[in-house]
C-alpha cells in the first residue's frame, strides 16, 4: 500500500479473541476463494485501491487477533466503508467455525442472526454507496 | 452419478465423518435432494441433517441454496452456519 500517491486512506480492523481460548476450523480452499470473493466485491461496489485480509485458523488464546482487513483508497468513506463490508461479509460467507474451550467443556459458537443482519444491510445499500 | 461429499465442524463431529464418495441415486439433481437421502439413513444423520436444523451447503465450494443442482464428480459440502471473523 506504499508509494502510491492516490492513496488517501487505509482503513483497517483487527479481531481479537475475548477471554476464552479457540479453535478455529476452516474449508481449505473454499477459506481462500470465499475471501477473494468477498475482496473482489468491495472493489467492484468502492475505489479501493488495494486491499489486504488475513484471518487465522488453528488453536488461538485470549487476546490473539484472528483477523486483519485492510482497505486504502483516496478517501476515508470508501476505506471505511469498504473495510466493514468486508468485515460483515466475512463473518457470514467465509467458511470459518469457531469452537471455544472454557473451563467447563467445549463448544461450537452458535451463529449469531446480528451477523446476517450486519451482511445484509449491504445488499439493501447496494448501489446507494456507490460513488 | 458420483459425489464427493465433505462435512465440517459440528456437522462432522456429530456425523462421525469428514469425507464421503457417495454414489447418488437416480432422480436426485439438487443439494437439497442429496441432504434429504443423506437423511433417510435415519439415527444421527436424521437429527443432524433434519429439515429443522441450521445446515449450509456448498457446491464445488460455493454456498448455494438447496435448490442447487449437483453434478458427477461435485464436491458437495454440509456445514453450520460460518461464525468466522
Amino acid at each position: 500500500m506504499s508509494n502510491n500517491p492516490s492513496i488517501g486512506a487505509v482503513a483497517s480492523f483487527v479481531g481479537l479473541v475475548r477471554e476464552v481460548a479457540m479453535t478455529l476450523e476452516h474449508y481449505p480452499g473454499m477459506t481462500e476463494n470465499s475471501i477473494r470473493k468477498i475482496a473482489e466485491e468491495a472493489r467492484s461496489r468502492w475505489q479501493v485501491i488495494d486491499c489486504t485480509v488475513i484471518h487465522r485458523y488453528g488453536d488461538l488464546r485470549p487476546n490473539d487477533q484472528i483477523v486483519l482487513v485492510a482497505v486504502a483508497s483516496a478517501h476515508r468513506g470508501e476505506a471505511f466503508a469498504a473495510c466493514e463490508f468486508i468485515m460483515d461479509y466475512l463473518k457470514t460467507r467465509a467458511p470459518f467455525w469457531k469452537k471455544e474451550h472454557a473451563a467447563e467443556g467445549s463448544r461450537w459458537v452458535e451463529a449469531k442472526s446480528s451477523d446476517d443482519d450486519a451482511a445484509e444491510r449491504w445488499r439493501l445499500r447496494q448501489g446507494a454507496t456507490k460513488p | 452419478m458420483k459425489v464427493t461429499v465433505r462435512f465440517f465442524a459440528s456437522v462432522k463431529e456429530q456425523l462421525g465423518r469428514e469425507l464421503e464418495e457417495i454414489e447418488v441415486p437416480a432422480g436426485i439433481s439438487t443439494v437439497g435432494g442429496l441432504r434429504a437421502h443423506l437423511r433417510a439413513r435415519g439415527g444421527r444423520w436424521a437429527e443432524v441433517l433434519a429439515e429443522t436444523r441450521r445446515v449450509t451447503a456448498a457446491v464445488n465450494q460455493d454456498m448455494v441454496k438447496p435448490g442447487a443442482a449437483i453434478k458427477p464428480g461435485d464436491e458437495v459440502a454440509f456445514f453450520p452456519p460460518v461464525t468466522g471473523g
